[in-house]
């Protein structure tokens, strides 16, 4: 047994987080530190910054433009983006659609859309939930009708998506859509199309959030026109390339490097603050040990998926559950370690983050839903 | 990185687990535990026989020289099974002694031991100690009192610590040359508090450090059979969850119980990797701070954890957890008493602030 890196693994990362620290824009990381909003344009910096340098998508296959490091390496390098504080690599493109193109798309879908993601040219989000289908998504109801015309084949969308992060960025959404409403099974008659935002029909509403962010939207969709061209896999099938999704290499989700970032910058506040209240210290350590023990756990799937070369199973829903809860509390304790005569602080920038972090135990399938998953498919119940 | 245990611990940590299946079930045990004694001569010589008295001790005399990673795979078989025999009394003993020929003994099985530190009013800190050392020529005499010295009534010889006039320092002492008072201990362990009144003595190497390196290594060593117990409870509650009906189906079908029992589970894998942690650090830490610091990190969780996941599994088994005939309740006693085994959450949060 060692809980150590290997001296290669070290090197690595030492590799990786000087690079980083050279490269990442010092007006950016600002941004990052001060839980400011990032722009469209901050986020596309970023990413590009990355693609030049052959780092966005890692976990690509070579030929597309992946950079062919083993499972410890790429977690190494996701676990330095957050300790280094970079603004965030928006998933929907990178990690989300083309790992399905990837496995279900044909060659020219590859073609036309894996480069584009790569080097920032499309910006991608989300279209799944709909304001009736949250936990319950198999439940969704945007239809899509299959139509031929002398344009061609079409599918022509109508219904609305929720909850679409960055949507108002998008230049593509891919979405769940019902193309069948008549099957028994009602998972059967699920499709996965790709629709571009530009699409005459489609308008986004800005849902704002209790932080006073935009970051979320609600997307229609009205008689909206889709080539057949962009359904991806086989219609009725869209529930396997969803689930396919679901299973794919999950072991960033306890965002390990970012809350240890956060951690140190609580410490450090606090005792910037002067808290010589035992009961707050004692929650501080908690979480930190809580955060310790996180890391560990992360590092015995990634050990085990390694050896046996299998994507870890269900129980890596508790990278979830626990590196979530481990967020909201880091940003809970800021705002209690700051001093009340503060309150304008706590107002304009504490506060607003800890609102904002509620938001992460109830996206990305709530943490109810990954007890869920956890106990059906490893505890068998 | 790597959390396998490499062969040598595999197959020792199965062939104890293998053996407890065998000869320690339940019913085993539970007439070890009511017999006067409170042990079992047979099941120690069979531990001495896998060379399991032999793991911790330095190759000098005969052990294998083991580390607190070595003995992990056995602590949670043991935490399985709930064994009484005093092995972690004998182990920890064994590590302060370090030369001297009762561990010879000690590899064969023919001697158990334990350690003497704790005294009224110490809670958990170590350099409390009031038991005093007088020297007169060469030979040592000790007065004063321990208490709750775990495996005291089985032990053939007690480590004790005392002062001199230099500050803490350690005795080896012959258990016929102390007065005891033995009682079962809530985990159904045997324990003792000690008399000492001008008990013959000798002085063995090592003072404060010395004990409370070996104390990191106990604790981390019961973080293992902790998570051992933590292990069975987790199972043998799931087990109920989907056996027992009420309303006309498996109660594990209930949302409300799913979700406790997946919260249990997190529980145990939180703790497993911070055992995992502090049996690494007891054998190859920094220094002295890195050690105590991990050690401490890992108590804490291991405290709390195992206090919610025994608690979980009574309430989860029903009025049935609460019997003496479930292996559950005993398993809950064991898991009561470790959480403040060498020192409970609050303590350790205490130590892990200040390093």
């Amino acid at each position: 047994m060692d809980l150590n890196y290997s001296a290669e693994e070290l090197a690595f990362r030492d590799e990786v987080r000087a690079w980083l620290q050279q490269n990442l824009p010092a007006d950016l990381r600002e941004k990052v530190a001060n839980y400011d909003h990032l722009s469209k344009d901050d986020l596309l910096r970023w990413h590009r910054t990355l693609a030049k340098k052959g780092w966005v998508a890692p976990a690509w296959p070579k030929e597309w433009g992946g950079t062919g490091w083993n499972v410890v390496q790429r977690y190494i390098f996701e676990e330095e983006l957050g300790f280094v504080g970079s603004p965030p690599l928006i998933p929907f493109g990178l990690t989300m659609c083309a790992p399905v193109l990837l496995q279900f798309g044909t060659e020219e879908q590859k073609k036309r859309f894996l480069p584009r993601i790569y080097n920032g040219d499309d910006f991608w989000c989300q279209g799944y939930s709909e304001p009736g289908s949250g936990s319950d998504l198999a439940s969704l109801k945007t239809k899509a009708v299959r139509v031929s015309d002398k344009g061609g084949d079409h599918y022509v969308v109508n219904g609305q998506k929720i909850w679409t992060t960055l949507g108002h960025f998008a230049d593509w959404i891919f979405c769940l859509v019902r193309t069948d409403p008549t099957v028994e099974k009602r998972q059967e008659g699920i499709s996965f199309l790709l629709i571009d935002m530009k699409t005459p029909g489609i308008t986004v509403r800005p849902l704002i959030l209790m932080d006073g962010g935009h970051e979320v939207n609600e997307v229609f969709f009205d008689d909206v026109k889709v080539p057949a061209e962009n359904l991806v896999f086989k219609e009725g099938k869209g529930w396997t390339v969803a689930k396919y999704l679901l299973g794919y290499e999950r072991m960033n989700t306890g965002r390990i490097g970012a809350s240890k970032r956060e951690l140190a910058k609580l410490k450090e506040f606090a005792s910037s603050r002067n808290i010589s209240d035992m009961r707050f210290k004692d929650r501080l350590s908690r979480l930190e040990v809580e955060l310790m023990a996180l890391e560990i756990t992360n590092l015995r799937f990634l050990d085990q998926m390694r050896r046996t070369g299998q994507p870890p199973g269900a129980d890596v829903s508790m990278l979830k559950i626990k590196g979530t809860e481990i967020q909201q509390m880091l940003t809970e304790l800021m705002v209690q370690a700051e001093d009340p005569a503060e309150a304008r602080e706590i107002a304009e920038k504490l506060g607003p983050r800890y609102c904002s972090m509620r938001k992460t135990t109830i996206y990305a399938g709530s943490n109810e839903i990954q007890r869920n998953i956890i106990a059906k498919m490893t505890l068998g119940l | 990185m790597n959390f396998d245990y490499n062969e040598e611990q595999q197959l020792l940590a199965d062939s104890v687990r293998r053996y407890l299946q065998k000869d320690y079930d339940f019913e085993a045990r539970r007439k070890i535990v009511a017999s006067k004694e409170g042990w079992s001569p047979q099941v120690w010589a069979q531990l001495a026989e896998m060379g399991l008295t032999g793991l911790p001790v330095s190759t000098d005399f005969g052990g294998f020289g083991g580390g607190a990673v070595d003995l992990m795979g056995v602590m949670e078989a043991f935490g399985d099974a709930l064994v009484v025999e005093p092995y972690l009394p004998t182990v920890l003993a064994a590590r302060l002694i370090r030369k001297h020929d009762i561990l010879g003994s000690v590899v064969e099985g023919k001697a158990r031991l334990a350690f003497a530190h704790a005294e009224q009013g110490a809670r958990h800190r170590v350099g409390h100690v009031n038991a005093a050392a007088k020297q007169s020529g060469a030979a040592w005499t000790l007065d004063g009192e321990k208490k709750a010295v775990s495996g005291a009534p089985m032990a053939d010889k007690l480590v004790v610590s005392a002062k001199d006039a230099k500050g803490i320092a350690l005795f080896l002492v012959d258990a016929k040359d102390v007065q005891m008072r033995p009682f079962r201990a809530l985990d159904e362990t045997r324990s003792a508090d000690v008399v000492l009144k001008g008990a013959k003595a000798e002085r063995l190497e090592g003072g404060l450090a010395e004990v409370e390196a070996a104390i990191d290594f106990g604790t981390a060593l019961v973080c293992a059979e902790a998570v051992g117990a933590m292990k069975f409870a987790c199972d043998t509650t799931l087990e109920y969850l989907k056996t027992r009906k009420q309303f006309g189906v498996p109660i594990g079908t209930f949302q409300a119980l799913q979700h406790r029992m997946v919260d249990m589970y997190v529980a145990y894998e939180q703790a497993k990797s911070m055992a995992c942690l502090a049996c690494s650090k007891a054998d190859s830490a920094e220094d002295a701070k890195d050690r105590m610091r991990s050690v401490s990190a890992a108590k804490i969780k291991i405290s709390d954890n195992a206090r919610y996941i025994s608690q979980e599994s009574v309430q989860l088994h029903g009025g049935m957890g609460m019997t003496e005939e479930l292996k559950v309740s005993h398993t809950f006693r064991r898991l009561t008493v470790i959480t403040e085994q060498f020192g409970g959450a609050d303590y350790h949060l205490e130590r892990f602030a200040s390093l």
